[in-house]
C-alpha cells in the first residue's frame, strides 16, 4: 500500500489547505486601529472573545494587542470593553 | 455459488459483498426490493453497515457524500423522480471527486407519472460526471457493482459510478446468477483507502468555491480524467475476468457485426431481446448485427467507430427522448462517426417508453422504416391510442 | 507545507477553528459567534457547512479560514451531509472522539434545508446544528427568509408606498426543533458570548441531535455602524424580541431573564425598521411588534 505522498495529489481545486486564509492580510481594509490602555484593562478577555477576526492576542494578564495585519478596524472590541480601555484611532497606511 | 434469485436480490448481495460502511436509502418503485433486501441483511447481521433511512433522495445522496468525505464506503440506489430530485447532489459528488456507487434503476419520468421501465432518468444525468454502466442481465448488474467500486476508487478516476439496471425487467425477474464468495470479492476489492478525507488528524477544507480564474480549469481536469477512466473501466473488466472467470463486458460488445450491413445499437436489457432478433433476422437472410453499449459515460467514441464503420446503416434503439430534439444516445453515435471516410447512415428509433414492450415486431419496424429512409422516429406507436387525442 | 507549519509562520494555532484572513464584513456578528463556538468545540471535530455568508467568506479557493476538517456541499443538504459523516464515524468507531457539527444560516435552516434538518433530528444523529440567524438571505443581498422578523425591510419584502416590509411573523424554528423531542435546543445571541460558550458546552455534553440558534446582527443587512453589533444584539434580547431559551427533550428548562426595554429602542437604530418611524401607519406596526415581544415575555416568563 502506498503512503499518501507516493500517490497522486488530489485533483485541481478539490482540497483547500487549512489556514491558507492567513495569506490574506485583511488589515488593509480599515483605517481605524484599537489602542489598548493597560492601566484600565481588567484582563476580562471580552475583546479577544468578541473580535470577528480572532486577531486580538492576549500577551500578558492585562495586556492585549491587535494584529494589525488582520484587524479590519470594526471597533467591536472598543465598544465591548467593559472598562473602556480601548480607543479606536485613525491610522492611515 | 449459483442461485436463482430476483435481480434486486442479486444486486443487494453484490453490494453486501463490497462491504459498504454506510447505506442510505429512500424507497421508490422499482428500486424498493434492493434497499429492502439490504435492510434485512443489515438487520440479520449479514452486512455490517450503518443504514440511514433518509427523508428524501436528495438526502440519500447527501448522506453518501458525507460518508465518503469522512473516509467510508457508501451506497445508495434510486430511480426516476428520485434520480431527478438528487441531480444537484450527483453533480456535487462528482465535482468533489468522491467515489461511490449508486444503482440507477431505470424508470420513466413524470409527467405523466409512470413507474415502468425506460432510460430517461439516468440519461438525464449524463452530464453530471458520473461513470455510467448499463447492464443487460442480472448477472451483469451483479458483476458491475463489484467492478464499480474498483473503478470509482482508483486514483486515476476518483469519480462516482452509476450502475444502470432496467426497472422491473431486471429488478423484478428471476435469473440464475453466480454470486461470488466474500473471499473472492475481498481479494478483488480492497478496503476503501481515501486519497483525501475529513479527519482532525490532518484537517482539510472540501467544497471551497472557485472563481472564474479557476473553475474552467477544474472542470477541464475533471473531464480529462473522466475520459481517461475509460481505460480503467476496460482494465477492471479484464481483471474481473481473471479473478472471477467470467467476462461481463467491455465498453462496447458487438454481436454478429463482422459482416453486418445494418447494426442496431442499444443499452441495457433490451440487448438480450435484440440478440435473439438478430439471430432470427439472420435466419431470414438479413445481414444484421447488434452493438451493446455497456459503458455510456465516458462515451467510447473510438470503440464505437471501430465497431460501426463497416456497416451501411446504424439503427439506435433509444429508451429515451430529448423532447424537442429526439435522440439522446443517437447524436453521440452520429458525432462519433462524423467525418469518417465511409459513414453509415444513422437512424434514431425511440422505443419502449414508460414500459412499452420492445418486441421482435418493434425491431422489424425499425429495420424497415430506417431502410425506407426515415432518420428520426418513434417505433411501436399505437394508432388507436393516438386517434383518441 | 503542512497546516501546522503554515500556521506557525503566522503565529496562529491552526486548531482554533476559524482563523483570520477571512472576508467577512468588518463587525460581522456571525464571524464573532462562529469563533466562539469553535473555540469551545476544539480541534476534534468535523464541520458540514451550508452555502451562505460563512461559507463564502471563509473559503475562496485556494484560501480557507478553517483550521478544522470542513466540508461545504450545497445550500440545503448540510444536515444530511452531517448525518453521513456521523454514520461514517460511528462505523469507524470514532464518534466518541470526533464531534460532528452542521452550520447554516437562517435561509439554509428554516427554508431550503428544513426537510433535511427535520430528518436529521428525527433519526437521532449525534450532531450539533448551529444556525447563524441574521434574519435574511444576507449573502445574496438581504432577501427575506422565513426568519425575517415582522415589519423588517428586505430586498424582497421592502417597505414601500403600499407595504411596510415583511408581513409575516418570524418562523419559530426552535419550537419546531423542540417538538422533535431532541435532547437540547437553545437560542443564543452573539451579544452574550459567555452564554454561547455555556450552551455549546452543554450541547456537547449530550449525545444526539442538538440545535443552537444564534442571533447574529449584520451591519450591512440591518443597517447600522459596524461597531454596534453588540449593542444591537443586546437590545434584541432585552426587548423580548429575541428570547434566550433552552429546551430539553421538548420542555423549556431555562430562560434568560430580561429587564425589558421598549421595542422602539431596538427598532430605531436599524435602517431596516426606519420606515416605521415615518408617520402614523408605522406607529400601529410598532405597537404590533411590542405585542409580539410581550407575547414572548409572557410565554417564556422572561421578566426578572
Amino acid at each position: 500500500m502506498t503512503t499518501p505522498s507516493q500517490r497522486r495529489k488530489p485533483p485541481l481545486g478539490i482540497v483547500t489547505r487549512p489556514g491558507s486564509s492567513l495569506r490574506n492580510k485583511t488589515g488593509s481594509w480599515g483605517i481605524l486601529r484599537p489602542v489598548f490602555d493597560c492601566d484600565k484593562c481588567t484582563g476580562c478577555n471580552t475583546c479577544e472573545s468578541i473580535c470577528p477576526e480572532g486577531c486580538i492576542r492576549h500577551l500578558e494578564k492585562k495586556r492585549y494587542e491587535a494584529d494589525i495585519e488582520f484587524c479590519k478596524g470594526c471597533g467591536l472590541c472598543a465598544a465591548a470593553c467593559p472598562a473602556s480601555a480601548i480607543t479606536m484611532v485613525e491610522e492611515h497606511r | 455459488m449459483r442461485k436463482m434469485i430476483e435481480g434486486s436480490r442479486a444486486v443487494a448481495e453484490a453490494v453486501g459483498l463490497c462491504r459498504p460502511d454506510v447505506i442510505s436509502a429512500y424507497p421508490i418503485t422499482p428500486q424498493t426490493h434492493i434497499v429492502e433486501e439490504l435492510s434485512q441483511m443489515v438487520a440479520d447481521g449479514d452486512i455490517e453497515a450503518e443504514y440511514v433511512r433518509v427523508e428524501s433522495e436528495h438526502s440519500a445522496a447527501s448522506v453518501c457524500l458525507g460518508a465518503v468525505a469522512a473516509g467510508s464506503r457508501a451506497y445508495s440506489a434510486t430511480t426516476s423522480q428520485g434520480m431527478l430530485l438528487m441531480i444537484e447532489v450527483l453533480y456535487n459528488i462528482a465535482g468533489m471527486r468522491l467515489p461511490m456507487v449508486i444503482t440507477g434503476v431505470n424508470r420513466a419520468v413524470s409527467a405523466p407519472l409512470n413507474i415502468w421501465n425506460d432510460q430517461q432518468d439516468t440519461l438525464a444525468v449524463r452530464d453530471a460526471g458520473w461513470i455510467q454502466l448499463y447492464g443487460e442481465s442480472s448477472q451483469e448488474c451483479l458483476d458491475m457493482h463489484i467492478q464499480a467500486y474498483r473503478i470509482a476508487e482508483d486514483d486515476r478516476v476518483l469519480l462516482p459510478v452509476m450502475v444502470c439496471m432496467d426497472g422491473f425487467i431486471l429488478t423484478h425477474t428471476y435469473e440464475t446468477v453466480d454470486v461470488p464468495t466474500q473471499e473472492q470479492v475481498d481479494t478483488f476489492l480492497p478496503p476503501y483507502n481515501p486519497l483525501f478525507k475529513l479527519d482532525p488528524a490532518d484537517p482539510i477544507t472540501l467544497g471551497a468555491y472557485a472563481g472564474p480564474e479557476l473553475y474552467h480549469e477544474v472542470r477541464y481536469t475533471m473531464h480529462r480524467e473522466a475520459l481517461g477512466a475509460k481505460e480503467v473501466v476496460k482494465e477492471v473488466a479484464r481483471q474481473f475476468r481473471d479473478a472471477f472467470g467470467r467476462w461481463s463486458g467491455d465498453v462496447v460488445e458487438p454481436y454478429r457485426c463482422e459482416d453486418a450491413q445494418t447494426i442496431f445499437v442499444a443499452m441495457g436489457s433490451v440487448v438480450g431481446t435484440l440478440k435473439e432478433w438478430v439471430d432470427a433476422a439472420r435466419a431470414r437472410g438479413e445481414k444484421v448485427g447488434a452493438l451493446k453499449l455497456r459503458c455510456y459515460r465516458p462515451f467510447p467514441q473510438e470503440e464505437l467507430r471501430e465497431a460501426l464503420s463497416g456497416a451501411r446503416q446504424v439503427n439506435v434503439l433509444e429508451k429515451a427522448v430529448s423532447i424537442g430534439a429526439q435522440g439522446v444516445v443517437t447524436p453521440e453515435v452520429r458525432a462519433a462517426l462524423y467525418g469518417q471516410a465511409s459513414q453509415p447512415r444513422v437512424a434514431c428509433a425511440v422505443v419502449g417508453l414508460g414500459g412499452r414492450d420492445v418486441t421482435f415486431g418493434t425491431m422489424d419496424e425499425v429495420l424497415s422504416r430506417a431502410r425506407e429512409g426515415e432518420t428520426d422516429f418513434f417505433a411501436g406507436l399505437r394508432a388507436e391510442v393516438l386517434e383518441e387525442s | 507545507m503542512t497546516a501546522a507549519v503554515e500556521a506557525a509562520e503566522f503565529d496562529y494555532e491552526i486548531a482554533r477553528g476559524l482563523l483570520p484572513g477571512h472576508r467577512a464584513c468588518a463587525g460581522c456578528g456571525q464571524a464573532s459567534a462562529v469563533r466562539l463556538v469553535m473555540e469551545t468545540v476544539g480541534p476534534n471535530c468535523i464541520v458540514a457547512n451550508a452555502t451562505g455568508c460563512l461559507e463564502v467568506f471563509s473559503t475562496p479557493h485556494p484560501e480557507s479560514a478553517w483550521g478544522v476538517p470542513w466540508i461545504h456541499s450545497l445550500f440545503e443538504n448540510h444536515p444530511a451531509v452531517a448525518s453521513g459523516i456521523e454514520a461514517a464515524l460511528r462505523k469507524q468507531g470514532k464518534l466518541d472522539q470526533i464531534r460532528v457539527l452542521a452550520f447554516g444560516g437562517d435561509g439554509a435552516t428554516l427554508d431550503i434545508g428544513f426537510g433535511a434538518l427535520s430528518g436529521m433530528f428525527e433519526r437521532g444523529h449525534d450532531v450539533l446544528y448551529v444556525c447563524m440567524d441574521n434574519e435574511a438571505y444576507m449573502n445574496t443581498g438581504v432577501q427575506r427568509s422565513s426568519s425575517t422578523p415582522f415589519a423588517a425591510s428586505t430586498t424582497t419584502s421592502p417597505a414601500g408606498k403600499q407595504a411596510f416590509g415583511e408581513d409575516r411573523p418570524k418562523k419559530d424554528l426552535p419550537a419546531i426543533a423542540a417538538a422533535h423531542g431532541i435532547p437540547y435546543v437553545a437560542t443564543a445571541s452573539m451579544a452574550y458570548f459567555a452564554d454561547i460558550r455555556r450552551k455549546v458546552k452543554k450541547a456537547l455534553d449530550t449525545r444526539g441531535p442538538k440545535y443552537l440558534q444564534i442571533h447574529v446582527p449584520c451591519p450591512p443587512g440591518w443597517g447600522y455602524d459596524e461597531n454596534a453589533s453588540l449593542e444591537v444584539g443586546k437590545l434584541a434580547v432585552e426587548t423580548g424580541i429575541y428570547p434566550l431559551v433552552e429546551w430539553e427533550y421538548g420542555k423549556v428548562t431555562r430562560v434568560r431573564k430580561i429587564k425589558k426595554v421598549p421595542v422602539e429602542d431596538y427598532l430605531k437604530v436599524q435602517r431596516r425598521f426606519r420606515h416605521l418611524f415615518r408617520g402614523e401607519a408605522g406607529k400601529a406596526v410598532i405597537e404590533r411588534i411590542q405585542e409580539l415581544a410581550d407575547e414572548n415575555i409572557q410565554k417564556y416568563g422572561l421578566m426578572a
